[in-house]
């Protein structure tokens, strides 16, 4: 489905700030697969993805989208059978528009747009069945602004908004990081509910080891732009923090505790 | 005084299109955009010498329409393509458009007083003091509801969310310099619209009168919006329209006053788009602070 082929990405060439993001990362991402991605800041984590989605090109390397090469292609475009939700909650949604307008937004992704309505009878009441799988009661305010929404209320959205047109691909970087536990594990449950019954392929960057051990069925451990390790299937299954712990460690041939790693 | 307000209503409408152009850059795409200034004489220029030579009033209208757009698409590439800054990619375009505007001329100004043009039509075709004022109201409230069905179809919506959130709006596939691009071009042709129609009602067009417009056009869209308030598009771009025809009133009444000349319009202008900034958010925290301090001594009422 989607396949990374020796990634290289460095930023600052030839300056003494110079920092190797991504040094030759080869990735190749099955259908229905729901990976996990792990790592302390600076690992790379975050570039893979913008080189992913497109917010950037890689120095040397390709990708590869269903059997398309991808490798030169601007976000907007990828952006049709990409879905992403973001860390910041206020950056997947548009403040001042409602939410029966920012779901027609979405909505309108796959295809140009056009001059006919955003917002029709016909698909009000489609945002609305898809608004009340989130269990909000945000299907009674369709026409609120989505200014008005609290941060986890506006990440749900995000998140429905993301899938709904049943993209490819869904990337999720640390969308529950920036919200409170009781919301962080809302949004946590509906990506799960979510992703197993659109049976989407999905990546999710996140520091929450138990969070990344819980969900999915292949995980990877980033660090220096490298994956360092990598487990799936059964073995993911059985997986427990402490284990990962225990790999880290082994691969930087010291102890490590969770803090270090997530304190990076 | 009656007349005064009369006329005033009938340049304000004309000046409406202006402001609704202005509110499409500046509010709805976040782009504060002075080509303004340059577009609305292009529009004045082009719509004059066709006229002078001969075109059809309407056709004349829809060049100087198509001038706009074209002015406001350059401005737009300049700033999406060459990655200028917003304010100096308006500042660029509106110099350079003195200079166009000039040549589209070839004169500092074209009289129209001798010329057949779209009002003396409507002067000579419908008649009596009203026939202006209805067809301007008309044309007018076309263009308002065309913009706010233009506004909520799907291309309407990611253009708005390109002023909104622009990381949101590339994420859901849409390509937010095209969309400012066309944004910007929609913008100026309604600007250079009213430049056209301003020329034809006042019977010249000048190099000079584009200075400034950018203010007027803020101060239309200020007004209207701390009068009628912006909670939907409809209301909003009627709160545009009714803020320009305000706007002229405030103008015209200002102008009766004995010891102002017309040399202090700007001034005025300055004066009136400072107070209409002030103002609301001055009035909003009085009242923020009168409800607090009503709270206060209701609870203490109920506590003692």
């Amino acid at each position: 489905m989607l396949q990374l082929n020796d990634i290289y990405k460095v930023f600052n060439e030839g300056t003494p700030d110079e920092k190797v993001a991504i040094d030759e990362i080869s990735l190749d991402v099955k259908k229905g697969d729901f990976i996990t991605i792990i790592g302390s800041n600076g690992a790379g984590k975050s570039t893979l993805f913008n080189i992913i989605a497109g917010k950037m090109f890689p120095d040397m390397g390709g990708v590869v989208i269903n059997e398309q090469d991808v490798t030169g292609l601007p976000e907007y475009k990828r952006a049709r059978r990409i879905g992403r939700v973001f860390q910041d909650p206020m950056a997947g949604t548009s403040p001042t528009l409602t939410i029966e307008e920012n779901l027609a937004i979405a909505y309108s992704r796959v295809k140009p747009r056009t001059l006919r309505p955003g917002v029709t009878a016909k698909r009000r009441t489609f945002f609305k069945e898809q608004l009340e799988t989130l269990g909000l009661g945000l299907e009674d305010r369709l026409r609120a602004k989505v200014g008005l929404l609290s941060g986890g209320e506006r990440q749900a959205l995000s998140l429905l908004m993301a899938t709904f047109t049943k993209p490819d691909l869904l990337l999720l970087d640390e969308h529950t990081a920036a919200l409170d536990p009781s919301r962080a594990a809302l949004i946590t449950r509906l990506t799960k509910e979510i992703v197993e019954r659109e049976q989407l392929t999905t990546i999710m960057i996140t520091h929450n080891m138990q969070q990344a051990v819980d969900l999915g069925n292949r995980i990877l451990m980033m660090d220096k732009g490298q994956i360092i390790f990598e487990e799936e299937g059964a073995r993911k299954k059985h997986l427990t923090v402490s284990d990962l712990l225990n790999e880290f460690g082994k691969m930087k041939g010291t102890e490590l505790s969770d803090r270090t790693l997530l304190g990076g | 005084m009656w007349m005064s307000i009369f006329t005033s209503v009938e340049v304000g409408l004309m000046f409406a299109l202006m402001a609704l152009g202005v509110y499409l850059s500046f509010r709805i795409l976040d782009f504060p955009d002075l080509t303004v200034d340059g577009s609305f004489v292009t529009g004045a220029a082009v719509a004059a010498i066709m006229l002078v030579n001969g075109a059809n009033p309407l056709i004349a209208v829809t060049a100087a329409f198509a001038a706009g757009f074209i002015a406001g698409v350059i401005t737009g590439l300049l700033h999406t393509v060459g990655g200028i800054n917003p304010l100096l990619s308006g500042i660029l375009m509106m110099i350079a458009l003195y200079s166009i505007n000039l040549r589209i001329m070839d004169a500092p100004n074209v009289s129209l007083l001798t010329q057949t043009h779209l009002f003396t039509w409507i002067r000579e075709g419908i008649g009596g003091t009203w026939a202006i004022m209805g067809v301007m109201v008309a044309v007018v409230l076309i263009v308002k509801v065309m913009l706010d069905f233009f506004l909520k179809t799907e291309f309407g919506l990611a253009l708005r969310a390109v002023g909104d959130n622009h990381l949101m709006i590339t994420s859901f596939s849409g390509n937010i310099h095209f969309y400012k691009v066309f944004g910007l071009g929609l913008s100026n042709a309604l600007v250079a619209l009213a430049g056209a129609l301003v020329a034809q009602y006042s019977g010249f067009a000048d190099v000079n009168a584009g200075i400034g417009m950018i203010v007027i056009g803020l101060a239309s869209v200020i007004i209207g919006e701390a009068i009628f308030g912006k909670k939907t598009i409809i209301r909003t771009t009627l709160a545009v329209i009714v803020g320009a025809i305000i706007y002229r009133i405030i103008v015209a009444l200002a102008l009766r006053v004995e010891f102002l000349e017309t040399g202090d319009l700007k001034l005025i202008t300055a004066i009136i788009v400072i107070l209409a900034l002030v103002l609301p958010k001055a009035i909003a925290k009085q009242k923020e602070t009168m409800r607090k301090r009503q709270r206060r001594l209701r609870l203490s009422a109920q506590k003692g």
